[in-house]
């Protein structure tokens, strides 16, 4: 089984659009929708439900008022101002569960054991049905975290459903950024398809998400989407990466048949023949063909 | 009124257009000579710079507590492992070794050792660089490759303020603990979106984790006439007003690309600045 998965560093560089169309594109895939801050594939490839779980991926405090004597030593210990003292609604102190990292200290501590640790449900996550393969997707709560356990949660769901399946194919739809999501998306991964733009921020952010992937051992290749939006800086774009030894997989020139796919809940390559299409095509062979190689450890270092 | 406000530019989904809408109104803010700093919490992947060309005077490292363990000191009793939520400490053998990038500085660990073997040092996450730019103050955090402490790093960010002073603070992408970190108390939030399936979907997401802080909130419609209407449709019926739209114009893209600030790439464009400004300092 092999594992691809896209990323991009900077946002709305175009991530989902291509993980939708390879999922129309390849043969027997198990699709991941890993961002789940922002999760948007399911509005290309509309699951049909098939199993929903809780996602508790840790504990939250709570202040038991009728133990509580208010000596506020609970808030002296909290790293993370968590602990919201009496005011004139509230008679006794509480716990802000948007601050609370569930580390137990304020429990541990308390005089008069007022406090409990419960699980705290960050979210729901997913077994569905797609027309192109099942997915494993999830809904992170409203302003909650353990956003990396959820996504570690769903790369081993999607890993076990494949390995089940007989299916040999992996396409993880990935979140923005170089922090705690992304790092539990890309490690173990065997190719990271870095998506950017041609513009001085895409440019700036490839840098940030290239480092990332070398610092935990990740092969990645590159596509420049938009491509000719700013064509020399897509060019210097892609001089860079060829400077590092990164294959740049495909220029996808900006088509608005994209965002009408997207209007129809299509995926691109369901909905259109043209050039940004014909550029994705190309893009999932040449990505296809580097998975497939003896030798995707080679990302330049 | 000319009260000092912290303003934060969310949205759900990414490349919507944050920082072309952050470092315009920062900058129109302070050429019409009100005092405003620009904030860039978005310290994964910080892109104001590139628009606003500050000239930074000053660059230092920010720290968490990570614990570090006095062998001499640890008998191996194996507390502090056993506490530990986050297996950044754990005891193998009666010896205690420590994974820093688990660590979510807590300080339990060092109240709970009996022997008073842990103390903490200072892991470097990331580094927080300030300086002017076209009459504003600049500052932004930059988050070290490999590094996970996004919310720390915007929460001692955030701290460094001059509260003399507008703040418009850049956000990260998302509806998580970054993005938490970054809205948590501040006076009010523009969440700009595009008018597009995806954009709407993570809008309703954003406003959903806006609402939850109880912070009052806006929206600017990006790229406007791309998708459709649904979008507005949506404000309408939830009550959200929309303070602006920015047309799908190429010139704005290719001004972005080069790193050129909307509102002197394309001026016209200043009169809708004005405007969300005459809504904010009403």
């Amino acid at each position: 089984m092999k594992e691809l998965i896209v990323i991009s560093g900077k946002g709305g560089t175009g991530k989902t659009s291509i993980v939708a169309s390879f999922a129309a594109l390849a043969s027997n895939p198990v699709l991941a929708d890993c961002d789940v801050d922002a999760a948007d594939l399911h509005l290309v490839v509309e699951p049909r439900v098939r199993q929903e779980n809780p996602f508790v991926g840790g504990v939250k405090a709570r202040i038991l008022p009728d133990m509580c004597v208010e000596c506020g030593q609970c808030r002296d210990h909290c790293r993370f101002d968590a602990v919201i003292p009496p005011d004139g609604q509230n008679p006794s102190f509480r716990i802000d569960p948007s601050a609370c990292e569930g580390c137990g200290v304020c429990e541990r501590f308390c005089p008069t054991e007022a406090i409990v640790l419960e699980d705290a449900v960050n979210g729901r996550w997913f077994i569905s049905d797609t027309r192109f393969g099942p997915m494993v997707h999830a809904e992170l709560g409203i302003a909650e975290e353990n956003s990396g356990k959820l996504v570690s949660l769903l790369r081993k769901q999607a890993r076990d459903l494949a390995g089940r399946q007989g299916r040999n194919m992996l396409l993880v739809d990935g979140s923005p950024g170089i922090g705690c999501p992304v790092i539990a998306s890309i490690t173990g991964a065997d190719l990271a398809l870095l998506v950017t733009e041609p513009t001085l921020s895409g440019r700036h952010d490839l840098q940030r998400i290239v480092e990332l992937t070398r610092h935990f051992n990740v092969p990645c290749a590159v596509c420049i989407n938009k491509a000719d939006i700013n064509p020399e800086m897509a060019a210097q774009i892609a001089a860079e990466a060829a400077a590092g030894s990164i294959s740049v997989l495909a220029h996808i020139p900006y088509d608005n048949a994209v965002t009408q796919a997207q209007m129809a809940g299509r995926s691109l390559i369901e909905h259109s023949d043209g050039p940004a299409s014909q550029a994705i095509r190309q893009l999932w062979d040449r990505s296809l063909a580097m998975l497939n190689s003896e030798d995707t450890s080679a990302n330049g270092q | 009124m000319n009260t000092p406000m912290t303003i934060a530019v969310a949205s759900g989904k990414g490349g919507t257009g944050k920082t072309t809408v952050a470092t315009s109104l920062a900058a129109f803010l302070a050429r019409r000579g009100r005092r405003t700093q620009y904030v860039d919490c978005d310290v994964e992947e910080p892109n104001g710079h590139i628009f606003l060309k500050p000239d930074i005077a000053d660059s230092r490292p920010v720290t968490v507590p990570v614990p570090r363990v006095d062998t001499d000191k640890c008998d191996g009793c194996g507390r502090c492992g056993r506490f530990c939520r986050f297996n950044a400490i754990v005891a193998v053998n009666r010896t205690v070794i420590t994974f820093e990038q688990l660590c979510h500085s807590c300080g339990g660990c060092v109240r709970i050792c009996p022997q008073g073997a842990i103390r903490e040092s200072p892991l470097e996450i990331g580094r927080i660089e300030s300086g002017t730019a076209d009459g504003l103050q600049f500052i932004q955090g930059r988050l070290n490759i490999g590094s996970v402490r996004t919310p720390s790093l915007i929460r001692t960010l955030r701290q460094s303020l001059d509260a003399a002073s507008v703040a418009i603070l850049d956000a990260p992408p998302g509806t998580s603990c970054p993005v938490v970190a970054c809205v948590r108390g501040v006076d009010y939030v523009l969440l700009v979106t595009e008018p597009t399936p995806f954009g709407l979907h993570d809008l309703k997401l954003a406003a959903a984790m806006v609402q939850q802080l109880r912070r009052p909130l806006a929206v600017i419609v990006n790229r406007s006439g791309l998708g459709d209407q649904r979008t507005h449709a949506w404000c309408r019926e939830h009550g959200v007003e929309i303070l602006a739209e920015i047309p799908d114009d190429r010139r704005i893209a290719e001004a972005y690309s080069r790193g050129r600030m909307l509102i002197d790439a394309v001026p016209e464009y200043e009169a809708l600045f004005a405007q969300i400004a005459e809504r904010l300092f009403a």
